[in-house]
């Protein structure tokens, strides 16, 4: 007697049905679409909050626990609300020699937020990340979409002096 | 010198489309692939000696032959799938094909994918490589407008659907099961092996997983011949490889070089040598899951079989520098807190060992290490470190650096359990 | 066979087991987590692991894991070198680098398997030297504790509970050395087994929500060997007592029944055995409606002399033994003998009966119900009647899986890589039912279709089978589903149909039979089985039989009111006849003699009542819906003057010169008499040995050898330790001295081997891991494949036709509500609605009434019906579906027609608090 409660269904805007039924469709069960749908509501709403992660799991007919222990597994998916960038500061071995334990420290102090915290003006959430793939251009992070490569003191001071950025 | 891989990528990294990779040459490994029958493209894949550039260096031939054809075959679809989720610490060169030349990664799938029988194929792509991303879907919907993808490609009759999947980001998303697993839409855990993905994959399914660089030189040997491609290597593995350096050297980078070029010369000559100041300690060959060498090895080629021999592994050919103003076993902690954290968490050894093995590194780090914590790392590193121990490679992998950093840099860890402090902290 | 060398020694084995199993078989210990002998290998715990030699010259040989490695000819193996063994103490000591410690307030205690590997490797000291990872519980419900600290990461309770039972509201969540697992809220797990967990999690994040709050250690429980009450399937259980209470309630391995799991309704019902409101002492009623407690003599003296009167009669019943059954029927004769179903369920437990004993199909057994490669469930809702049944039907339709893995030299037990490969494949699974069932999502097709048209689905298939008079539905999607469903079954080497007595109709049945004997003509191997009411249904239906006394309707025999002294046999009268039908029973007879465990209201009409001992108290013997007979033992004695009803009755009967019953004294005779006078019942006798069996000289302790404290629990009454209670009845002793060696498998009290303190102890009782019982599989199928009779092709049942403005009323059943006793039991009652009626939203909308109002339910004969509404979108129009087996919907009938209004006075209860609402603490 478990019926689809239908104001879940109706949670997920056209778009987002939209991008996750297209996933769906070149999948041999629907609950193959898991990870691109976390990802699609997650794009369009910043994370997954449980009344996503329910909506979600309702169109895909698992069940949420299912559902949230795919979404806690992967690094990339939010189940917390995240700032309206997140920080991926890479700390693997390249970029830790090359100083990203002092990039860190900075943004650290300059966002006043540790990792896995999001600063107070809702703008930035800082995260670690494993290797980004730029080793060659250590240290590096990605902001938003952005990768910022060979990352000194003053660039960060740069990104996050602008105005309206705390201790601007 | 022949560098087919990176014929089309320039210094500026602009991206090369459809209409500027046809000019250059491009889909006519595919003409000439789809003009032979599958099996004999698979002949001229064996041939060629090409080995897996996504760690372990399998022969690509190979696997490819364990995939059931014709009437061995079950009614079904059949899976090829790109492992383009390039996580280990170190490595960037996958980056670069994929970003510079999307549609030579999509012609030398079109054909692997024809040689096993596949109609259905992924790009499993991590998600911080989101411009590649881009590019590849851009260059999939181009090459559907031209028939090169898509049902009954070039008139030959054969089919197939390319799709990108991103990654939700996890490094095990690289083991090719945990990313069959993945693909799947399930938790990344590996799958134990067998029966190989080859049988029985991606929704049970056979299913073939190649890295980036594999699978973008499938078309040139296919188009050029296994005899060309055999030559391109110094040594007895064939082709060219995608090398790169970074740590404090003074130009990092990836370059594309023949296949058992000697370290000294990736290193110095393209590398331009340690940086002003620095002195080489020592490097990991291939990423953050292989071996340290020391300068002793840098007369070494740079395949997989010297690097074998010399005790480490070719990985993925990038190399991480050590210099001598860094602490190895703070560079050892580094990747191993790194793999502690990217443990899927299923086997014991891994879940729980790495993070000890991190702990007691921390210890050691921090001055509070002990005698006997040795004793511990190495047992851990006897019983972690095997193949077999555990459910996948990656904690055997993440045990290289730290078994060899205890052979090499031995007196360091010591220094630092003696003297009650990190030796590099104490003297900035 | 396979010979193979383990640490020099040469052993035959099995070809294609894995090592771990087969070391276990061998009797050699070789730790592990992950692995389950009913779920396979996954190799996650990497605790198995052994070196393999290459061959003669390999000195250093190889770690692999045990239970992922196939042991084939000529394999060389060792346990117990010192790297293996080095390995599998670091393996321990990883896993214990989070673990709390916390032992002495664990409720598992004792019985961890966690504690067992841990001495087994002889890990003792820790050189960890970090903090340890700390993680929140969850409020799982009234059942299960959850104590996520202790976790161990072996993946099995997830594996159990999603894979093997099908449950979706377990997980792992996150990962590396965070990995938790726990629902995606606080809230009460909602698969029917989730109790498995607590004997599946080899350490105590699951754990008996009951036993936490009041823990004995295993060691210290008086354990017997037992069957479930619960319902008809008759799982084995292990019943655990400490201070005259039933402490919990552990499953018992048999084979061919249960196997290694229970469903949560068996494991968690037992609870009313401790109910304050059970009867002590025989009560006589007093002219001012209260009772005197009397002693036995002056209660037997009262009760002969009513029964010298003289229409003297006896009412008795499907959840009593045969036994006690058997002496009621000599006691007052066979013609004034009323078994004590209701209306509806007389004749459906008489039909079943029939049909399972004429029947050529197999009746199965649980084990053969997996066995089954195409399954048509006609009209029963199984997880809600038959819990067990449905769990091992989650089993039958992998097997298509496992033929899968077969094609690609698979070996059965590589679980991860036969799930992976085969997916969703399953055998196809039919279900027609009323509305949606627990097994839909298992299921090839689920059709919701009123009773009559169940029938009618069942002939159209038939008629697919055996094409003949060109019955079929009429309507062209059922008739499609009807083709598919033939097809289905028609290829299968091994169908299996499933009905029963839950919608009590016979017809429903009787197409079930059919089908299974023209699947048989067909030449596979058809199996039968049809679900039944109670834990004695069939054996009061083959005790009754078909021919006996003409059974008189219990309501009628009320009303007509010829009775003086009625004795009524563990049976709740209340409970199986119309609301006018009991208060006459008041009126019409003159002395009401009641022998019951406990309070109903039957007693509470009584003039005397008999306390009898629960089934944890006595012995008997039961018959399960596959007509195996089982016997259960009293963990302990009963209390004051609680007596077996088979002792009050023989009291009687001896007393009444009853001459039949003159050379009965023990237990034992009187099974021995009832199989020797019914020959249906004949088999009865070797379900269990008998009084004087014993093992190597000695009785089977009931009391492990470390039972502690026989002084202290007593010592607030007094410090001498009583002579322990004597049991003439049984082989089992209330001691701890005895013999369990080579104990057959229906007198197992308990499992427990040296180094194996869990219930892991199994596998050195079984032949080899997973196979039966050494000592022998307990219970004796009466029911062999005798029939062959030539069934009359059944004319194609009348169509259901909706009437306006009128419901057809179906018994809804609750796994948590619907069985009597289970019900009272309190972590159960937790889980129990009030009574209820199910229609549809088109109903509610014509009746206006929304979820929770109430409904006054009417016809000719019923009046001053009240329930609340459900609405089930699932339900089939013009049905109304009743909770059946709740107070308050007695007397309600199956396809009764009722007229339906919104009851202007309803009370909408308060909703109820939500477990989770409670912020996990309860
Ligand atoms: C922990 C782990 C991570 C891996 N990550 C990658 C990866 O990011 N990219 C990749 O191509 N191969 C990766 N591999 C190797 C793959 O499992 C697989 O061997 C490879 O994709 C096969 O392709 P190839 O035969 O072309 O080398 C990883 C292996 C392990 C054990
Ligand atoms: S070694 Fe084990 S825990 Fe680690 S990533 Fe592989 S399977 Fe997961
Ligand atoms: S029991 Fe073998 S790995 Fe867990």
């Amino acid at each position: 007697m478990n019926e689809p409660a239908p104001s879940l269904i109706n949670a997920l805007s056209e778009a987002e049905l939209a991008a996750i039924d297209a996933e769906i469709a070149h999948m041999p069960q629907r609950s193959g679409a898991a990870i691109d749908a976390l990802k699609i509501v997650q794009e369009h709403r910043g994370w997954v909050s449980d009344a996503s992660l329910a909506a979600i799991a309702d169109h895909l007919h698992m069940s949420a626990a299912e559902l949230d222990g795919i979404a806690t597994f992967y690094n990339l998916i939010f189940r917390r609300p995240v700032g309206r960038k997140v920080i991926l500061l890479c700390n693997s071995v390249s970029c830790w020699m090359l100083g990203s334990d002092c990039l860190t420290q900075q943004i650290r102090d300059r966002l006043q937020i540790d990792f896995g915290e999001t600063s107070k003006d809702g703008e930035y959430t800082l995260l670690p990340v494993t290797c980004l793939g730029a080793c060659d251009k250590a240290p590096v992070m990605l902001v938003g979409d952005d990768l910022h490569e060979s990352v000194t003191e003053d660039r960060v001071r740069e990104l996050f002096d602008q105005p309206g950025a705390p201790n601007g | 010198m022949d560098r087919p891989l990176t014929r089309n990528i320039h210094a500026d990294r602009r991206p090369i489309d459809l209409r500027g990779y046809r000019d250059n040459g491009g889909y006519e490994g595919l003409r000439v692939g789809l003009g032979l029958s599958p099996a004999d493209c698979l002949q001229r894949i064996k041939d060629s000696n090409l080995r897996g550039r996504g760690g372990a260096g399998f022969p690509t031939g190979l696997k490819w032959s364990f995939v059931p054809m014709g009437e061995d075959c079950s009614p079904g679809h059949k899976y090829l799938i790109c492992n383009a989720d390039e996580m280990e610490p170190g490595t960037f060169k996958d980056r670069l094909l994929l970003e510079c030349d999307p549609h030579q990664l999509i012609e030398g799938m079109i054909l692997a994918a024809y040689t096993i029988g596949a109609d259905v194929a992924y790009i499993f792509i991590r998600s911080e490589y989101h411009i590649a991303a881009q590019r590849l879907r851009e260059g999939i919907v181009d090459c559907e407008r031209e028939g090169l993808l898509g049902d009954n490609i070039q008139g030959s009759g054969y089919s197939l659907h390319m799709h990108v999947h991103a990654s939700a980001g996890r490094y095990i998303c690289g083991e090719e099961t945990a990313l069959i697993s993945s693909l799947e839409g399930k938790r990344a855990n590996p799958r134990a092996k067998p029966p190989f993905p080859q049988v029985s994959g991606l929704w049970g399914r056979p299913t073939i997983v190649n890295n980036v660089e594999t699978l973008s030189n499938i078309a040139h040997i296919i188009e050029r011949g296994p005899q060309w491609f055999n030559d391109l290597g110094l040594t007895e593995d064939a082709g060219t490889k995608m090398y790169g350096v970074s740590g404090r050297v003074k130009n990092p980078g990836c370059w594309e070089l023949p296949m058992g070029t000697p370290i000294r010369t990736v290193l110095e000559e393209y590398a331009g040598g340690m940086a002003d100041g620095y002195e080489l300690r020592g490097f990991l060959p291939g990423g953050g899951s292989t071996d340290f060498l020391t300068a002793d090895h840098l007369d070494l080629a740079m395949d997989y079989d010297t690097i074998g021999k010399a005790g480490s592994r070719l990985g993925t050919g990038t190399l991480i520098v050590l210099d001598d103003a860094t602490c190895p076993v703070g560079f050892v902690k580094n990747l191993m807190d790194f793999f502690a954290q990217e443990s899927c968490g299923f086997c014991t050894p891994c879940r729980d060992g790495l993070p000890w093995s991190a702990q007691v590194l921390d210890d050691i780090e921090n001055g509070q290490g002990k005698p006997e914590d040795l004793d511990t790392l190495e047992r851990q590193v006897e019983f972690i470190g095997a193949i077999g121990n555990t459910h996948c490679a990656l904690a055997p992998g993440a045990m290289e650096p730290l078994q060899s950093a205890l052979k090499y840099f031995r007196a360091d860890f010591e220094a630092h359990i003696n003297q009650g402090c990190c030796p590099w902290k104490a003297r900035q | 066979m396979a010979t193979i060398r383990i640490d020099q020694q040469e052993y035959t084995v099995r070809d294609g087991d894995n090592l771990l199993q087969t070391c276990l078989s061998l009797g050699l210990d070789l730790p592990y987590f992950c692995w389950h002998p009913a779920m396979g290998s996954i190799g996650a715990c990497r605790q198995c692991a052994v070196l393999q030699y290459q061959n003669e010259e390999d000195q250093r040989g190889r770690l692999v894991m045990g239970c992922m490695t196939p042991v084939s000819d000529g394999a060389i193996f060792s346990l117990q070198g010192d790297k293996a063994q080095r390995f599998r103490k670091t393996i321990v000591e990883s896993l214990m680098l989070n673990h709390p410690h916390d032992c002495p307030v664990c409720a598992e205690g004792g019985e961890c398997h966690l504690q067992d590997m841990t001495v087994m490797t002889g890990h003792r000291d820790r050189s960890y030297r970090g903090r340890k990872n700390t993680h929140r519980n969850q409020y799982l419900g009234p059942l299960i504790h959850h104590e996520m600290n202790r976790c161990i990461t072996c993946y099995r309770c997830t594996r159990y509970y999603r894979d093997y039972a099908g449950g979706t509201d377990l997980a792992a969540m996150a990962a590396h050395d965070h990995i938790y697992f726990g629902r995606h809220e606080d809230g009460v797990l909602e698969s029917e087994f989730a109790g498995n967990l607590v004997e599946v999690c080899p350490t105590g994040v699951f754990t008996d929500r009951q036993l936490v709050h009041q823990y004995t250690r295993k060691w210290d429980l008086q354990s017997a060997p037992s069957v479930c009450t619960a319902c008809a399937v008759g799982c084995n259980i292990v019943v655990g007592e400490r201070y005259g209470k039933v402490k919990r309630v552990h499953n018992r391995f048999n084979a061919e029944v249960n196997g290694y799991f229970l469903c949560d309704r068996g494991r968690f019902g037992a609870g009313f055995v401790n109910l304050e409101s059970r009867l002590e002492f025989p009560a006589l009623r007093r002219p001012d409606g209260r009772y005197d407690a009397l002693d036995h003599h002056r209660a037997l003296e009262h009760a002969l002399r009513a029964m010298e009167a003289e229409k003297v009669a006896a009412v008795g019943s499907p959840r009593a033994s045969v036994e006690a059954n058997h002496l009621l029927r000599l006691l007052v004769g066979n013609a004034r003998f009323y078994p004590g179903w209701s209306r509806g369920e007389q004749g459906a437990a008489i039909r079943a009966m029939e049909l399972l004993r004429d029947t050529e199909a197999t009746v199965p057994d649980l084990a053969q119900i997996e066995t089954a490669d195409a399954v048509l469930i006609l009209g029963e809702d199984v997880t809600n009647t038959s819990p067990r049944v449905a769990l091992s039907l989650r089993q039958a339709v992998r097997n298509r899986a496992r033929d899968m893995a077969g094609e690609l030299r698979l070996l059965p037990w590589q679980d991860a890589a036969i799930r992976n490969l085969a997916q969703d494949t399953r055998n196809p699974l039919h279900i027609a039912a009323v509305s949606n069932t627990r097994l839909d999502d298992v299921a090839a097709s689920h059709t919701c279709l009123a009773p009559p048209d169940i029938a009618r689905l069942g002939a159209a298939v038939l008629e697919e089978l055996l094409p003949g008079e060109g019955q079929h539905f009429g309507d062209p999607t059922v008739d499609a589903l009807a083709q598919q469903i033939a097809r289905d079954l028609r290829q299968a080497k091994r169908p299996l149909i499933i009905a029963g007595a839950g919608y009590g109709n016979t017809t429903i049945m009787e197409m079930a039979a059919e089908l299974a004997a023209a699947l048989c003509h067909g030449g596979c191997e058809a199996m039968l089985s049809l679900c039944q009411g109670e834990a004695n249904s069939m054996g009061l239906a083959l005790l009754t039989g078909t021919g006996g006394a003409r059974v008189h309707r219990l309501e009628d025999m009320i009303v007509q009111g010829d009775i003086d002294t009625l004795l009524v046999l563990e049976n709740d009268v209340e409970r199986r006849c119309s609301r006018r039908g009991f208060k006459l029973l008041r009126k019409h007879v003159k002395t009401l003699i009641t022998l019951d465990s406990l309070d109903t209201a039957t007693t509470s009409l009584s003039d005397l009542v008999l306390p009898t001992a629960s089934f944890a108290e006595s012995e008997g013997t039961l018959v399960n819906h596959a007509g195996r007979a089982q016997r259960y033992f009293p963990a302990f004695p009963p209390a004051n003057e609680r007596r077996p009803a088979w002792f009050w009755l023989l009291a009687l009967a001896h007393e009444r010169g009853i001459e039949a019953t003159s050379r009965l004294h023990q237990f034992d005779e009187i099974t021995r008499h009832c199989a020797a006078s019914i020959p249906a019942l004949a088999g009865i006798t070797e379900a269990a040995p008998r009084s004087q069996f014993r093992a190597h000289g000695l009785r089977v302790p009931r009391q492990t050898h470390r039972y502690s404290g026989r002084t202290a629990m007593r010592a607030a009454l007094s410090v001498h330790e009583p002579k322990q209670p004597q049991d003439e009845e049984t082989p089992l002793a209330f001691s701890m001295e005895g013999s369990q060696r080579d104990t057959p498998g229906a007198l197992l009290p308990y499992f427990w081997s040296p180094g194996w303190n869990s219930n892991q102890s199994l596998h050195r009782y079984q032949k080899a891991v997973g196979e039966p019982l050494r000592g022998g599989t307990a219970g004796s199928r009466l029911l062999y494949r005798q029939g062959h009779a030539t069934l009359e092709r059944a004319a194609m049942p009348g169509a259901f036709e909706p009437r306006e403005n009128q419901w057809y009323l179906v018994p809804r059943h609750a796994i948590f509500g619907s069985d009597e006793l289970s019900a009272l039991s309190p972590p159960l009652r937790e889980l129990t609605h009030p009574a209820w009626l199910e229609i549809t939203p088109a109903a509610a909308q014509a009746l206006q009434v929304i979820d929770g109002d109430g409904l006054i339910i009417e016809n000719e004969r019923l009046r001053g019906y009240r329930l609340e509404v459900r609405i089930n979108p699932s339900l089939v129009a013009g049905c109304a579906a009743y909770s059946a087996g709740h107070a308050g919907t007695f007397g309600l009938l199956p396809g009764e027609w009722v007229t339906l209004q919104k009851d202007p006075d309803w009370q909408r209860r308060e909703p109820a608090v939500i477990a989770s609402d409670r912020g996990g603490v309860a």
